[in-house]
């Protein structure tokens, strides 16, 4: 299974100096393994995907998480969407009562778009998710709905090597006690169960999220200790806060060195990473 | 296996709670009941964790005003199971120490985003003595 990182910011792209070393593009990564694609979300790190992506067999699956529009900003840019021999296949959380068509049109309508959804040339199918199985090609995808604000789910990805478990968005803590020690009652926790990677939200220092509880993201303390809870080989946080420069991040990142400990491989998630499970090569 | 996310939150949202709350899967096992609810169960969660429902719905003694017995499928967390719609009843209730109490009770089932049932909430309301 290969991995590539082409947007690891939460909530609004953020280039500038201060954040060339993490990156400024929002969640957007790229899973590949004999041929097949899948792509994480759909968020600024579309666009850098789109110089580099082979597509051989002529689909693609993308996987939303959710519809916050950090999300989903850059599908409309994908270049598949305008190939009328791609056959793309967008997964979404299910909701209530909307459809994931027509939430998607919502964006894909001006005055926020100008191309309709109706009108894209490819082949597009939408599958609406929520606590289901499926399979792509050699993957096998696990989805469950996880603590954030609205229908968003978090997945574990399969193939014959590797697990890869994908949380962007999620407070896992939220709740008067934090965090549950008790894995039956700890959001995500079967997504994340000994996973050989996990890109879990880590927006904030435990410090940030005591103001922001109930915002749906998560502290990369409880990040940390949600994912050796869950036996996690190799955490990544991801979907840093845009207020977050390079500098900061380094700083946040050796505050919490203290409660690394165990055998997980902890670290923040850089824009541009390429990660060959089992094997890391940075 | 995680419970389902609603079941969680709802969880959460009990242990916030000042009222008496208890937390059931879809056949009435407890799953989990509050501080609140502690003092009426007579027993702690930390003690007992999740719980049969013969063996929790059988703590309770329950009877109508004249003094008759509930039938077990008048009581409204029952009838919640079974219809998977909310119910409200005021009864009499034995207390642990043998003294009778009327107490309200509400029950509303969790219904899932996609529709799904998972399971019920039951709230105690305790009558103030006049
Ligand atoms: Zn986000
Ligand atoms: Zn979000």
């Amino acid at each position: 299974m290969k991995i590539t990182l082409w947007g690891v910011r939460g909530s609004i792209p953020t280039s500038g100096p201060d954040t060339r070393h993490y990156g400024g593009n929002t969640p957007c990564i790229e899973v590949s393994e004999d041929g097949w694609t899948l792509i994480l979300d759909a968020g600024s790190g579309m666009q850098r995907l789109n110089s580099s992506i082979k597509l051989e067999n002529k689909r693609v699956d993308i996987l939303l998480t959710h519809l916050h529009f950090d999300h989903i900003q850059g599908l409309g840019f994908f270049k598949a969407l305008f190939n009328p021999e791609m056959e793309v296949h967008i997964w979404g959380p299910a909701s209530t009562l909307t459809s994931l068509r027509s939430r998607l049109g919502k964006y894909f309508s001006p005055p926020l778009f100008p191309v309709h959804f109706r009108d894209l040339p490819c082949k597009l199918h939408l599958h609406e998710v929520e606590n289901s199985t499926f399979t792509i090609g050699p993957f096998v995808i696990n989805s469950r709905y996880v603590t954030h604000l609205g229908p968003t789910i978090g997945f574990r990805i399969s193939d014959k090597h590797a697990v890869l478990s994908y949380i962007p968005d999620h407070e896992p803590a939220l709740g008067p006690k934090g965090l549950s020690k008790d894995l039956k009652w700890l959001s995500g926790s079967d997504l994340a169960l000994n996973s050989d990677l996990l890109l879990h939200d880590g927006q904030f220092s435990s410090e940030e999220y005591k103001n922001k509880v109930g915002w749906g993201h998560c502290s990369m303390e409880d990040a940390t200790a949600f994912a050796a809870l869950a036996g996690v080989k190799h955490l990544m946080l991801f979907h840093h806060d845009p207020s977050h420069t390079d500098q900061q991040l380094d700083k946040l990142f050796r505050d919490i060195n203290h409660i690394k400990g165990g055998k997980m491989k902890l670290d923040l998630a850089v824009e541009g990473t390429e990660i060959n499970l089992p094997k890391v090569v940075k | 296996m995680a419970y389902d996310i609603e079941i969680i939150l709802n969880r959460q949202l009990a242990d916030c709670l000042s009222i008496p709350v208890f937390i059931t899967d879809t056949k009435g096992n407890l799953l989990f009941y509050n501080e609140p609810a502690e003092e009426i169960l007579g027993k702690r969660f930390e003690d007992t964790g999740e719980m049969p429902v013969e063996i929790w719905s059988t703590i309770f003694k329950t009877k109508e005003f004249d003094g008759s017995d509930i039938h077990p499928k008048d009581l409204p967390l029952v009838k919640t199971l079974t219809e998977q719609l909310p119910f409200h009843k005021t009864f009499l209730m034995e207390s642990l120490l043998g003294k009778s109490e009327k107490i309200s009770l509400t029950s509303y089932p969790i219904i899932g985003r996609t529709g799904k049932f998972l399971g019920a909430v039951a709230i105690f309301w305790r009558q103030k003595e006049e």
